[in-house]
């Protein structure tokens, strides 16, 4: 140390502004791109996405000499191509929950709440980035898994379908809004759960442990409920065939949509209220 | 200006912070001084809104920190506990609270460069030792040019440069005519640096008063006096106000007189000193003294309780 004291002093900030939207908007982006999760999951979600229909287009091509008809005929060209789908959104869920359960687990949510005091702003920018992040990076990922699976079931012409047919733009379509709705609905819960393993686990009672519990109940009641579970009804987005107990598209994915919004809306009200 | 009035919360059935009110005023160091688990750091969390008080109110610069619409200008608040993300660099982390006022990237290379990280500023902040982690909170609570400046505990892990880096620039901060309200449960410390204390103690206010005034309360008078007739000279000294403590090797530490009286007394009842000393407490026991009613009263009552 030397005897001199130095004198610190802090540089004026020459110009000041207030806490805005759009501002709160790219900050989230900042803190989106600038972990290493956001990378993982999203290649891991893209990549799932598509080598499952690939691998699957592969294998049904490989097998179909030796298929009986009835087996034939229960093979359906979009399940094959949204096949990743169902495994992409639990990359979309992980990293949805934890773009809100780190900032708890890290501390940093201390920080994001001194700069944004009114907290509300906060959730609304990181469910924008997300969701729009999440669907630019589907639409590609879900037009390649199609388009990669019908190229190499060419030859086999019961499984050809043409993006112009009625219903499959929608679907190929819709598989990526799915995803996104999946991601909103995850970063719901990580907010009120507000722990990562709490999140993801939350996440997956309600995605993948309670529709096969369904089984358990009378079939009748079993087709009455089933088809108004979260996954259940926004799986129709991507469903191309109206079947027996499920909803239509539309309204599977409303009622999807309106599971998204009291889960955001949960979040929005807990967020708010509770200390940090 | 910080302005807490009958400031209470309870965490279910333990009172954190018990009644407080303060006033944290412009131009000067004001330290908050209290035992670890007082209710500091509480507190502070209280006066960022980030925390909702069970009773009472506070203000920073005449508003309740969440109504203000540029909070980074107004407060700018190290926090004791880890407030970054693990596995973000400091500079995104400061680029990402900057990006919420439109504050530009210079002034985050800037911040980056007064408190000297510019060498790992781009490292994950889970790397960082405590030391680095704390400029990096000072970075932060400095990021937006605020006219009141809240740090809790903020040479914690620093090397004695940086605690005399700590301490220049919160002088220099008041200087410029800002708030400055730093915690620390050393009292050492903060007689170097502030110039108010507030002393809390079991989340209740013990003292509010200036660094001069606490140090003149502090100098009590405590002699140490030895003697080959100790029993006669404790006869001698005996009145009220003065109690005695049995010190090493025939010496008895004499609380309530001053060197000379008990020096008169002892020459007046022909009793021979072999040692008279005059003891200063240090300021660390005075702050001992000043917080130790509370915690026995404290303790007591949890005995009664079990």
């Amino acid at each position: 140390m030397s005897a001199v004291t130095p004198s610190v002093r802090l540089p004026r900030l020459e110009s000041t502004g207030r806490v805005a939207f759009h501002r709160v908007l790219l900050s989230e982006w900042t803190k989106l791109r600038s972990v290493r999760s956001t990378a993982w999951s999203l290649v891991v979600g893209f990549l799932l996405t598509i080598a499952f229909p690939i691998i699957f287009a592969f294998v049904t091509r490989s097998h179909w000499g030796s298929m009986r008809p009835s087996e034939r005929a229960g093979r359906h060209p979009l399940d094959i191509a949204l096949a990743g789908v169902n495994v992409a959104q639990l990359a979309i869920a992980v990293l949805g929950v934890l773009l809100i359960s780190a900032e708890y687990s890290t501390g940093s949510i201390r920080s994001t709440f001194t700069a944004v005091p009114k907290r509300l702003p906060v959730l609304w920018a990181k469910l924008l980035d997300y969701a729009v992040l999440s669907f630019v990076l589907m639409v590609p990922a879900v037009l390649v898994s199609f388009f990669a699976s019908q190229a190499i079931l060419t030859s086999i012409h019961p499984l050809q379908i043409s993006f112009a047919h009625p219903g499959v733009a929608r679907a190929v379509i819709g598989g990526a809004a799915y995803v996104m709705l999946v991601g909103i609905f995850a970063l719901a819960i990580g907010a009120i759960v507000r722990n990562t393993a709490g999140g993801i686990a939350t996440f997956a009672g309600i995605f993948f442990v309670i529709p096969p519990l369904m089984n358990i109940l009378p079939l009748s009641w079993n087709n009455a409920i089933s088809q108004y579970l979260p996954s259940n009804a926004g799986r129709q987005l991507f469903a191309l065939q109206h079947a027996a107990h499920t909803l239509t598209p539309t309204a599977g994915g409303l009622l999807f949509g309106a599971y998204c919004a009291a889960a955001v809306v949960i979040a929005a009200v807990l967020l708010v209220r509770r200390d940090v | 200006m910080i302005e807490a009035r009958d400031l209470t919360k309870d965490y279910g059935e333990k009172r954190a912070v018990d009644g407080l009110s303060f006033t944290v005023r412009p131009g000067i160091v004001t330290g908050f001084l209290g035992p670890n688990g007082s209710g500091k750091s509480t507190t502070m969390r209280l006066i960022l809104g980030l925390d909702a008080a069970t009773r009472g109110d506070v203000t920073v610069n005449g508003r309740h920190y969440r109504d203000h619409t540029a909070p980074l200008h107004e407060v700018g608040a190290l926090l004791e506990a880890r407030s970054v993300h693990t596995g973000r660099s400091a500079y995104n982390h400061l680029l990402g609270l900057a990006q919420t006022h439109g504050i530009p990237k210079r002034r985050v290379h800037e911040l980056i460069d007064l408190v000297g990280l510019h060498e790992v500023a781009r490292k994950r902040s889970g790397q960082f030792s405590l030391g680095m982690g704390q400029r990096l909170g000072i970075a932060q609570a400095l990021l937006g040019d605020p006219k009141t400046v809240m740090l809790d505990e903020p040479v914690n892990g620093l090397d004695p440069e940086g605690i005399h880096w700590v301490r220049n620039l919160l002088k220099g901060l008041a200087a410029e005519g800002r708030t400055v309200f730093v915690s620390s449960h050393l009292m050492s410390e903060m007689a170097l640096t502030a110039d108010h204390l507030i002393v809390i103690g079991r989340g209740k206010l013990i003292a509010d008063t200036s660094v001069d005034d606490f140090v003149a309360r502090a100098s009590q008078k405590v002699v140490v006096v030895r003697s080959p007739e100790l029993e006669s000279l404790r006869d001698a000294l005996a009145g009220p106000g003065v109690s005695f403590e049995p010190a090493e090797r025939g010496a008895l530490e004499v609380h309530g007189l001053t060197a000379e009286q008990v020096g008169e007394a002892a020459a007046g009842a022909g009793i021979a000193l072999h040692e008279l000393t005059p003891q200063q407490a240090s300021l660390e026991e005075a702050f001992m003294n000043l917080t130790r009613d509370e915690l026995e009263f404290a303790a007591e009552l949890e005995e009664a309780v079990a």
